[in-house]
């Protein structure tokens, strides 16, 4: 993975002191917390129900075990023993005192860690499918482009107070599991006709209030190009993008009332524009970034599938674990292992100081030291021997890391809600817990297939609702709750948003609502159909009538 | 208000901000608004003294580019902190445009945007009246080196990463 140079050590380092100053100036009174605001905000501190929260950049998703065991730590020491990965691979920490905050900052970067970027109407941390690297149906390793777009966005001078936040994703696969159709710039690794290798680039996805999907803007942009195109793209936005309302500024907006092809044509004038002044990247630093990707030291090695299949037989929570939570690698005889975060009744995406040190040494002792983290909230070892997944299955299972649920129904994304946010119309947490226990069982989890619910507690969408093959929005009505259902929405190449199948339900409903839409689904699928085939064969209608004919 | 200049600290306002209204001064340096720019250009270009031009931050810079060279002084809007659009007219200006004379932050200027300021080319700024000018410039140097190219002309992270190898400046 990218190691810091002394440029990169020295710019976080001075960042931190920046901030040290500013957090200086707020405790002595010199700003105002209206003043301190926005100088916060850029570097991922939030005020939230009950304390300060501090948001920290894990950039596409990817961690050493050196770092991690500094999120424990830190977790350990300024906060309450645990931290709560997002649905854009950062991870927060909810209890800081803001007195503390530079301190951890400082303890960051002396990890090549920060918090730059991490909230704010900037361009936000950039992330990256979680299997990069390793995924079998990869075109190009997306990493190197994300580093080099990190560095880029870096404090950029002139997109530092933009319309609204700004985030960019990006996949080399032929499958999108970085749901990059629903960021502002989405952008997909792919092979034209000549065999060259380049961008396909998509603006204007999002979720929020107005859910939307991304257009593609360019269907095939050299590699070299990205930059100067990014910029062009950013530079439009910047001058163009709405700022009188601050749920139009999102560039969607921008996109959806100018018309693609009309910001296309703006885009490309600018980029024809800008390209003579524009400091294009040495390719030596392309080179650079590039080599801190090469692959670790595999061992040749053959599948061990009649292993696996003896070992399965004979354990099957390990039969279970293995065929919902690991993925195929493109190395013969390695294996991706995904480690739910979402313990059955548990809360998607937290994670104790104690575990977080567990998983890195896992990493260390049955990987190359490198752990993922995914934008559905949970955590990867990436390079697992086959041979000794069995070992390292029994090893989650004496920390509670071995929840056979990956991509199945209790594989739950969820923001944090009314427990914890500011911005909460309702809680989130307490229903994502109380349908992973409804449905707790792992035999029919695995018959029911793959099922991605999402929670939000906010028309904001941080759980990502408007794409869950079953979406629920919390909202308040005259003081009590109410869970708004969607179904149909997904994120991935094939994206769609999901429909409202009609009236809410109360806090109490929702758990059942849920399960009738999973029975509907039962009664009513083909064989290997999984739930969102179904939905997108039959419609709504038959959801429709077993959720409300009785009513 | 106060002035100040990136390399030069607190300066005196030289230049008669005027109104649409009021009669021109003869020989003054003046900054007028876009709307008398638009309606009395011909006089403007004509008349003795420096012209400085305040450009709404709604307006291209593409609008005023072949006038660039009668303007000494382009006043650059930040109605609020966060309003940002400014900061692409001051690159376009100087890198694009070409634009050599003065480019001043009006508004909302407060200290922890100078440095992203300068590095799109703006050189003068207008300071709240109490502001501490001196703690006000430690700004500029909070960061050694940055990763953009900009309008400031300083030599990337990138390009210094790999001046050995390709001779760069």
């Amino acid at each position: 993975m990218y190691q810091y140079d002394g440029f990169d050590q020295e710019f976080v380092r001075q960042r931190s002191a920046q901030f040290r100053d500013q957090v200086k100036r707020r405790l002595s009174g010199a700003l105002s917390e209206a003043e301190f605001k926005p100088l916060r905000l850029m570097n991922g501190v939030y005020l939230e129900l009950h304390a300060y929260l501090l948001r920290v950049a894990i950039p596409y998703g990817t961690l050493s075990s050196q770092q991690l065991k500094r999120l424990a730590m830190i977790g350990r020491k300024w906060d309450r023993g645990y931290g709560h990965f997002t649905t854009r691979q950062n991870i927060q920490f909810n209890w800081p005192k803001l007195e503390d905050i530079p301190d951890m900052l400082d303890s960051l970067a002396e990890v090549e860690m920060h918090a730059i970027q991490t909230s704010g109407a900037c361009i936000r941390n950039v992330t990256a499918d979680q299997f990069s690297g390793v995924a079998k149906d990869e075109i190009e390793d997306p990493r190197p482009w994300a580093e080099i777009i990190r560095q880029w966005s870096s404090l950029h001078p002139e997109f530092t107070f933009l319309p609204r936040k700004f985030k960019v994703s990006i996949t080399g696969s032929s499958e999108d599991r970085a749901a990059i159709k629903v960021h502002d710039i989405g952008l997909a690794l792919k092979k034209n006709d000549h065999g060259d290798i380049g961008f396909e680039v998509m603006v204007g996805g999002g979720q929020g209030r107005t859910p939307m999907l991304a257009q593609t803007i360019r269907d095939f942009l050299p590699k070299s190009e990205i930059l100067p195109y990014l910029e062009a793209i950013m530079r439009v936005y910047n001058q163009f993008g709405r700022r009188d309302n601050k749920y139009k500024a999102r560039i969607k907006i921008l996109v959806h009332e100018t018309g693609i092809e009309k910001l296309r044509s703006l885009v490309e004038a600018e980029y024809e524009a800008l390209r003579a002044s524009f400091i294009d990247l040495p390719q030596a630093e392309v080179s650079r970034i590039q080599n801190f990707f090469t692959a670790p030291p595999y061992q040749n090695l053959e599948d061990q599938e009649a292993l696996l299949n003896q070992q399965a037989q004979q354990n099957t929570g390990f039969g279970q674990w293995l065929q919902a939570n690991r993925t195929g690698h493109k190395q013969p005889g390695y294996a991706v292992v995904t480690i739910s975060l979402k313990p059955i009744g548990g809360i998607p995406g937290d994670i104790s100081s104690d575990q977080m040190d567990y998983v890195a040494d896992l990493s260390e002792r049955y990987g190359f030291g490198e752990i993922r983290v995914t934008h559905e909230q949970n955590l990867v070892l990436p390079d697992i021997r086959q041979d000794q997944l069995f070992d390292l299955y029994q090893d989650l299972v004496s920390q509670g890391l071995a929840t056979a649920n990956a991509g199945l129904i209790s594989d739950i994304i969820s923001c944090p809600g009314m427990d914890y946010c500011a911005l909460a119309t309702a809680r989130s947490i307490p229903i994502a817990q109380a349908l992973s226990r409804r449905f707790e069982d792992i035999t029919s989890q695995q018959n029911i297939g793959p099922l991605k619910i999402k929670i939000s507690g906010c028309i904001n969408a941080c759980g990502h609702h408007h794409v869950g093959h079953i979406g629920i929005l919390g909202l308040e009505r005259k003081g009590e709750e109410h869970y708004q259902l969607s179904l149909g929405g997904h994120a991935g190449f094939e994206a769609s948003i999901g429909k409202i199948v009609g009236p809410s339900f109360k806090e109490h409903q929702i758990v059942d609502a849920v399960e009738t839409v999973v029975q509907t689904y039962l009664d009513l699928r083909t064989e290997d159909e999984i739930f969102l085939d179904t939905y997108r064969r039959l419609g709504d209608t038959p959801f429709k009538e077993a959720l409300y004919a009785a009513a | 208000m106060q002035l100040l200049k990136k390399d030069q600290g607190l300066i005196e306002e030289t230049w008669v901000h005027c109104t649409d209204l009021e009669p021109l001064p003869v020989s003054e340096n003046i900054i007028v608004g876009y709307g008398r720019w638009l309606n009395e250009q011909e006089t403007l270009l004509k008349r003795n003294g420096l012209l400085g031009l305040e450009l709404p931050n709604d307006v291209s810079p593409a609008d005023i580019s072949d006038k660039l060279d009668h303007l000494s002084l382009i006043l650059l809007d930040f109605p609020a902190f966060n309003d940002g659009r400014a900061y692409s007219q001051a690159q376009l200006l100087r890198n694009r445009y070409g634009f050599k004379g003065e480019l001043r932050a009006s508004g909302h200027v407060l200290r922890d945007q100078l440095a992203f300021m300068a590095r799109c080319g703006i050189d003068c700024f207008e300071l709240p009246l109490h502001a501490p000018a001196q703690e006000w410039s430690k700004a500029f140097s909070d960061f050694s080196n940055m990763y953009q190219g900009a309008a400031d002309g300083f030599a990337t992270i990138a390009q210094k990463r790999h001046l050995d190898q390709t001779g760069a400046e």
